[in-house]
């Protein structure tokens, strides 16, 4: 009986030194998406912009998913957010659809982090039971009109507004509308894109609750020049097109790093 | 062991309980809010689905959702319910008839809310436990999302799947069915999606005179029908193969555009976006297709003859038409016994089938 008296004690005593910290072990984290155009936050409908084609458009819509979120520690290995709690949809009618959170992340002092732009191409292809949250498409990403149903896919970016260059529509208005979508499957071009941002040499440590903000600038503009300079003139409809995957590379490159505050959320 | 002994094993013990609980549970802040607990009292009854001898295993995964009576009873009323659509007048059975292998026989393109009319013909709704890609163009690939399609499409039902759910919430007869179903009365999208799938698997149409035939339940095929077969193996088995009748493949069959056409269907080709894919279209099987007039993906022919008629008289040759079609004849003769044949692909039974009536 003493033996096992020891025993047990030995083995609870083993365990806890084996984590680190017992109590609390994990932490949030929240993290900001600022879409702004150039210099300027991001205006709604209202303001009139011109992109590096000298073409004047407005933006009604910009939505955007963020996926399969890692952050990456000091020691450059990295803490792999677990899946069914990394999928957000970032919008920009929605204020709050723009903060995410993120919780039960091990503490540790994190200096970058990566993302998906879209939906991988496992969740796109699960079953019903998998699309829940913002991936339900009785909820979330129809609602926003981010899954194409006749083509079962989810649309990772959204960008639609009006350009006077644009010749009008059916509706007679003169719309642009970038529909971006597409994982590979049957062939078709793999439109995901991996983003990785490295906090300018700051690291940041998660909280209990959430103290610590980072700050992620999209930077819309880039969208029309990135890697590929486009022109609304010329292609005001990318959804499926092979074109589609210039824009993923552009939009791929619209994120920076904006800044890093702690303090009470 | 001493009384101090045990307090410490208690208070260790107690400990180790404390650290268990302490653990971060990944995933705990998951995307869905906690559903109400199940009753415990909750029970379904099995439905009895049974893979028809001369068929090939199903691709359906039955395990993720279980077939019951409850379900099944669920799905139908959904099926026949026209407040899936924005305006409450067209349901699914509105197109997919009974009568007709739930295909529609009185339109050659699809009829949606506010007498719309869609792009191509309605097809059948039969031994989909069978089938990995749904529609025309193979665009859908799950039974379980395929109905989010036809109601969010404008000139089909025209609403919102979040509409629909909202639409079932509030209606006095839904959520005790999906309680029935499913254990509690909440109705989410992937309840309703399973319970329509449910309805839908089955669907299974096994007990034409030819399956009869085929599993030795019946009397032998007749003369002309022997000869009718034995033409069909040679000559039309290739696409249509197994005993479901199409090999599921994407092919294009050599159908001459149709100069006036309101557009241009390029089928498979806008699905997987290679030039190599236009004009092909998903190989339909061939049960009941006595009874599911018109035929092919823009129902441009009314009768069998005018099917084999094309097929015969050399299909135009488009650069994707399907190289299983170079060269093929059919005499007079052939044309009069496949058809016969064909015939014997009729299932009464399953399209009278009371149970998958409204």
């Amino acid at each position: 009986m003493r033996y096992l008296f020891y025993f047990v004690l030995f083995c609870t005593v083993s365990i806890s030194c084996s984590r680190e910290v017992m109590d609390p072990q994990t932490g949030s984290l929240a993290v900001r998406f600022d879409n702004v155009v150039g210099g300027a936050d991001l205006n709604l409908n209202g303001t009139t912009y011109t992109n590096s084609s000298g073409e004047p458009y407005t933006i009604s819509a910009l939505n955007y998913f963020v996926s399969n979120i890692r952050l990456r520690k000091v020691d450059g290995s990295e803490y792999v957010v677990p899946q069914d709690s990394s999928y957000f949809l970032v919008r920009e009618s929605d204020a709050t659809s723009q903060t995410i959170r993120l919780n039960n992340v091990p503490l540790a002092q994190y200096t970058g982090l990566s993302f998906l732009v879209g939906v991988d191409s496992l969740r796109s292809v699960s079953g019903v039971d998998k699309r829940t949250g913002v991936l339900d498409p009785g909820t979330g990403s129809h609602t926003s009109g981010m899954a194409w149903d006749w083509n079962t896919g989810y649309i990772f970016m959204k960008l639609e507004g009006t350009s006077p260059v644009v010749n009008p529509d059916a509706t007679g208005n003169r719309n642009y509308r970038f529909h971006i979508g597409l994982f590979g499957r049957n062939g078709t071009p793999n439109n995901l894109r991996r983003v990785s941002i490295a906090f300018d040499g700051a690291s940041v440590t998660p909280d209990n609750p959430a103290r610590s903000l980072v700050t992620i600038r999209a930077n819309v503009q880039t969208i029309f020049a990135g890697r590929t300079r486009l022109s609304l003139a010329q292609s005001p409809n990318i959804m499926i097109a092979p074109k589609s995957s210039e824009v993923a590379d552009n939009y791929a490159g619209m994120f920076s790093f904006g800044n890093l505050t702690t303090g009470p959320q | 062991m001493s009384y101090r002994q045990w307090v410490t094993l208690a208070a260790v013990v107690a400990l180790w309980c404390g650290i268990w609980a302490c653990q971060p549970k990944p995933g705990t802040d998951n995307i869905n809010p906690d559903p109400t607990p199940i009753n415990p009292t909750f029970k379904t009854t099995p439905l009895d689905w049974k893979k028809p001898a001369n068929f090939p295993d199903p691709v359906y995964n039955f395990n993720a959702n279980p077939l019951t009576t409850q379900g099944f009873t669920l799905g139908k009323a959904l099926f026949y319910d026209g407040l899936l659509s924005h305006d409450g007048t067209v349901s699914c059975g509105f197109c997919h008839q009974p009568t007709a292998a739930f295909a529609h026989t009185d339109h050659a393109l699809s009829h949606g809310i506010r007498d719309q009319i869609g792009i191509r013909n309605v097809p059948a709704i039969q031994n989909k436990a069978w089938q990995r890609e749904f529609f025309w163009d193979g665009g859908v690939q799950d039974l379980d999302l395929l109905p989010i399609a036809p109601i969010q499409n404008p000139v089909e039902m025209g609403d919102t799947l979040a509409n629909v759910l909202r639409k079932l919430r509030n209606d006095p007869r839904y959520p005790t069915l999906f309680e029935a179903a499913f254990g509690t009365k909440e109705i989410t999208t992937e309840r309703t999606m399973k319970a329509l799938s449910q309805f839908m698997l089955t669907l299974v149409s096994s007990n034409s005179r030819y399956d009869k035939a085929v599993r030795g339940e019946g009397p032998a095929l007749t003369n002309a029908e022997t000869r009718g077969l034995t033409t069909f193996k040679a000559k039309c088995a290739t696409c249509h193969a197994t005993d479901l009748f199409t090999d599921n493949s994407f092919r294009s069959n050599g159908l001459p555009r149709i100069p006036n056409a309101k557009i241009d269907d390029v089928g498979r080709g806008a699905i997987t976006l290679k030039p190599e894919d236009n004009y092909k279209f998903k190989v339909p099987s061939l049960r009941n297709v006595e009874r599911t007039p018109p035929y092919m993906h823009d129902g441009r022919f009314w009768t069998l003859e005018q099917v084999l008629n094309h097929y015969a008289t050399n299909p135009a040759s488009s650069p994707t038409t399907d190289p299983a079609l170079r060269g093929l004849t059919l005499s007079n003769a052939e044309r009069t016994d496949l058809i016969t044949f064909l015939r014997t692909l009729t299932d009464n039974e399953f399209l009278s089938d009371r149970r998958f009536r409204q």
